[in-house]
């Protein structure tokens, strides 16, 4: 741990951060009550905390192989992690899993039940 | 009872990160960053477990997946090899196309349309 | 047929620089495998790209930039929330599904709406209604359900520069 050149340790930062921004993802996936709030909390956090990480391989190990398929797999992560949780949402709404009982408003319901 | 839950869980996690950072000196510092992206994979596993619903289940598998890739990252630069992150790539995108597809099916529609 | 030409030619450049960049072997061999997979993704999925013929401008790249900025800022700010909420004892939560009303009509520009609602503070897209252009949104800590005030708050962080990029 003791010689470590300034991008190696800038990069460890990030990748630290990272990894906390990932447990508190994690953290609401078991804490939080129904499925949207769970999908709120592990998306947002999960995805910032893996390309905080791919961020810090990159910062680590500067233009190489294992830096440039990083950058790649961040840009990667960035959009298709959005796209599923839309795709998850929706199917979970259109399924009829119930929202939590502390929920004040659904717009979404009452439209579905006017166009009936 | 609610407060009394989350006291239980912080001294439960308070514990893991001691036994990882402070009691066990000679792993490297890798492994102990390893060690808590895995730690995080067992909450996920318990709401895989848990979970009422199958989305719930649908959710924590997704979330596993970008976990991974993480995972992926950290040995590579453990490790030294570059192909570590190629893992990860494919990794991601299979996770992607099969969450799409339980999605599909979990909707009902068919997985053509 | 000339956007369809331009689109090709765009995917068969842009696999062969992610060829490059996975393999990052220079060999003679390797280039010529990339080159011939790429060559098959343009034939057979190439026309899917760039649908619409649109003009450059230099603002566009400047706008393009300032959305970046604006987004990663709304990213780390969305983070922290997260973290707050999850931390405290008694999970100080007020779910709910709200409206919001949206000026832009093209998938492109809708589907990037919608990627930065998810990933900024507090809220999830759920759905698209495209006919009447409304996007419904899950938020976390409801503050208001009127539909124009959602409009302003939640829309209206990246409405603008969306449509400067893409309309």
């Amino acid at each position: 741990m003791h010689d470590l050149a300034l991008n190696q340790i800038i990069g460890y930062i990030i990748i630290c951060g990272g990894i906390i921004f990932d447990f508190f993802g994690v953290l609401g996936l078991v804490r939080l009550p129904d499925v949207y709030n769970r999908l709120q909390a592990a998306t947002k956090s999960v995805t910032f905390g893996s390309v905080g990480i791919l961020l810090g391989v990159f910062i680590y190990s500067g233009f190489t192989a294992t830096g440039f398929k990083a950058i790649l797999c961040a840009i990667f992560i960035l959009l298709t992690s959005p796209v599923s949780a839309h795709a998850i949402a929706k199917a979970a709404h259109k399924a009829g899993i119930k929202l939590t009982d502390e929920t004040i408003i659904d717009l979404y319901q009452e439209d579905k039940e006017l166009q009936k | 009872m609610r407060v009394f839950r989350w006291f239980i869980g912080l001294l439960f996690i308070a514990a893991f990160f001691v036994m990882n950072f402070v009691v066990f000196t000679e792993i490297p510092f890798n492994y102990k960053l390893i060690n808590v992206l895995l730690f995080c994979s067992l909450f996920i596993l318990i709401r895989v477990v848990r979970g009422p619903s199958v989305a719930d289940r649908i959710v924590a598998i997704d979330i596993l997946g970008i976990l991974i890739i993480g995972v992926c990252a950290i040995l590579a630069i453990a490790l030294q090899r570059s192909y570590f992150i190629d893992i990860g790539i494919a990794w991601g995108l299979q996770s992607f196309i099969g969450t799409l597809a339980l999605a599909k099916f979990l909707e009902g529609r068919s997985l053509d349309a | 047929m000339k956007t369809e030409r331009k689109s090709r030619i765009v995917v068969f450049f842009l696999s062969l620089l992610i060829w490059i960049l996975i393999t990052m072997v220079c060999s003679i061999p390797s280039l010529i495998a990339g080159i011939i997979i790429a060559l098959i993704t343009s034939i057979f999925a190439g026309e899917m790209l760039i649908i619409t013929e649109r003009k450059f401008h230099l603002k566009r790249v400047w706008y393009t930039i300032e959305y970046l900025v604006k987004f990663t800022w709304e990213l780390i700010k969305a983070n922290f929330h997260v973290a707050y909420i999850v931390i405290h004892p008694l999970l100080p939560i007020k779910p709910g599904i709200v409206k919001v009303k949206t000026k832009l009509k093209r998938d492109s520009a809708l589907t990037m709406l919608a990627n930065s609602i998810t990933l900024t503070p507090g809220t999830l897209t759920v759905d698209i209604d495209v006919d009447n252009q409304i996007l419904y949104v899950h938020w976390i800590d409801v503050k208001f359900t009127d539909i124009e005030q959602t409009t302003k708050d939640i829309g209206g962080r990246f409405e603008k520069l969306l449509e400067e990029i893409f309309e």
